[in-house]
């Protein structure tokens, strides 16, 4: 029997350990700005047991630190405030630009950085609770695939889910090579990269991400990279506040010749978690960006046509953003 | 759960379900009707208040999890001395139905306040979380755009 609303509780842990030992359950989940949790809620998604309000953590979880070689961004930063930060803004562009073409500025006030990576599918069939999908009870079947996919991905599906991961933030991260850090329940610090955090749906579309039960996100870690260019380029229905149907995250150094050193691109909007695309980033090393140049890496990026008639536009869509993404790059 | 908010200068204490939007204990237990519920899913924007100036959604904002001081449409002015935007508004004609108005002006206040309601390109995208069904998007603009002139 579905829970009353009513009945959901929250706690404010003062520090992560309380934190940690609030979490007991799955249906203890942690809280950030609410800006995706108390959406689900309000959708008529069931209601958690307590929710694990992260609020007033402080410290490092919410601050933006500086160091050498990285910059380290507690998870609890809101993302207007990670947007306005002056050497974000000059040294990481693509990463300032993903913050503010993401939601509105609203959300962006009071949305975290942690909450925003873990954000889940637009797909309407999964946030529509009458719709059979697999996220929300698992093996009950995809509404989906069949119905309305125009904006639902083309890359990384399986015959259980075409829901596409719909932020812009972590498809900056791959691109930047970034690096996700979090507390396991037992105590341990674990970091591994941003790329290979969500999981594609193959047969089990319910289990969205490589995180342990209870494992809390406490920081993202962007490597600085001197010289490193980045940009980030999304295309969508409306001129602002709308999700992707394609965006391109993409970040290179030159030699002093002009040519390209190191490249990675990422892709947002097309694919069922944040695409990187290491065959395309490979070729351009060694290569002047042109326009053939950006035409044959966004092949790479995206080789396939799709069968799916509504979704057959994404195709030349996504292509046209990485070609713009690697133009802007190069002048 | 026992909640505290400071709203428009007034500390009140609640008792109130901890799923529960700031929107629905300004409205319904504070009888502060000016933040509107537009969709309930933070996709208008007529619910936006400001909380220690920060303009928030406050149907998807919790009130357990209010950090800072409220402020609405209500503590804004006073009906014979409007704030500027307010009267702004009413100059340059920023409003028809005046169901999105209190989201827009709280949310322009913010705008304001930051410093970057700089040209009408900026104040759009600005503005764009507070959509208004009846079109008043060009008196909006110029309602906002006159007063951060005039703003030191």
């Amino acid at each position: 029997m579905r829970r009353d609303p009513r009945s959901t509780t929250l706690v404010q842990p003062q520090d992560i350990g309380a934190a940690l030992a609030a979490h007991t359950s799955p249906a203890t989940p942690y809280l950030g700005g609410g800006t995706t949790l108390v959406d689900l809620v309000q959708l008529g998604h069931a209601p958690p047991e307590q929710f694990v309000h992260l609020g007033k953590l402080e410290g490092p979880f919410t601050s933006i630190r500086v160091d050498e070689d990285e910059f380290v961004l507690g998870a609890g930063v809101r993302m207007a405030d990670a947007a306005r930060h002056p050497e974000l803004v000059r040294t990481v562009p693509a990463l300032v630009d993903a913050l503010r073409m993401a939601a509105s500025p609203q959300i962006r006030e009071i949305a975290t950085l942690g909450g925003n990576v873990m954000q889940r599918t637009r797909c309407p069939y999964f946030r529509d609770p009458h719709a059979r999908c697999h996220k929300r009870a698992p093996e009950s079947g995809c509404d989906a695939i069949g119905g309305d996919t125009r904006g639902l991905a083309i890359l990384g599906t399986s015959e259980h889910c075409v829901a596409n991961y719909a932020g812009d933030f972590a498809v900056a991260l791959v691109a930047l090579q970034a690096r996700i850090e979090t507390r396991t329940r037992s105590g341990e610090t674990r970091t591994r990269p941003v790329a290979g955090l969500h999981r594609r749906p193959e047969a089990t579309p319910w289990h969205e991400t490589e995180l342990e039960e209870g494992e809390l996100i406490t920081a993202l870690r962007v490597p600085r990279v001197a010289g490193r260019r980045s940009v980030f380029v999304k295309a969508r229905d409306r001129a602002s506040y709308a999700f992707a149907l394609a965006s391109c995250a993409a970040a290179v150094t030159l030699d002093d010749a002009g040519r390209i050193h190191s490249a990675t691109l990422a892709l947002g909007g097309l694919a069922t978690v944040p695409w990187p695309c290491p065959s395309a980033s490979a070729f351009l090393v060694g290569r002047t960006i042109d326009a053939d140049v950006a035409a044959e890496a966004a092949a790479l990026c995206i080789p396939d046509q799709v069968t799916d008639a509504r979704r057959a536009f994404a195709v030349e869509l996504g292509r046209r953003v990485v070609r713009r993404a690697l133009l802007d790059l190069g002048r | 759960m026992t909640v505290e908010l400071d709203v428009n200068g007034e500390v009140h204490t609640l008792d109130v379900p901890a799923l529960t939007p700031l929107l629905d204990v300004l409205r319904e237990s504070l009888g502060l009707v000016g933040a509107k519920r537009g969709c309930g899913h933070g996709q208008c924007g007529a619910c936006t208040v400001l909380v220690d100036g920060r303009r928030v959604l406050s149907c998807l904002q919790l009130a357990a999890t209010v950090d800072g001081a409220v402020r609405t449409i209500e503590g804004l002015g006073e009906p014979d001395a409007l704030h500027p935007l307010q009267q702004a508004f009413i100059d340059e004609d920023a409003f028809q139905c005046g169901y999105c108005t209190p989201g827009q002006i709280m949310s322009g206040v913010a705008l304001i306040a930051s410093g970057e309601a700089t040209d009408d390109a900026t104040i759009r995208e600005a503005m764009s979380g507070n959509l208004c069904r009846c079109g008043a998007y060009p008196g909006i603009c110029r309602a906002i755009a006159r007063v951060a002139q005039e703003t030191p």
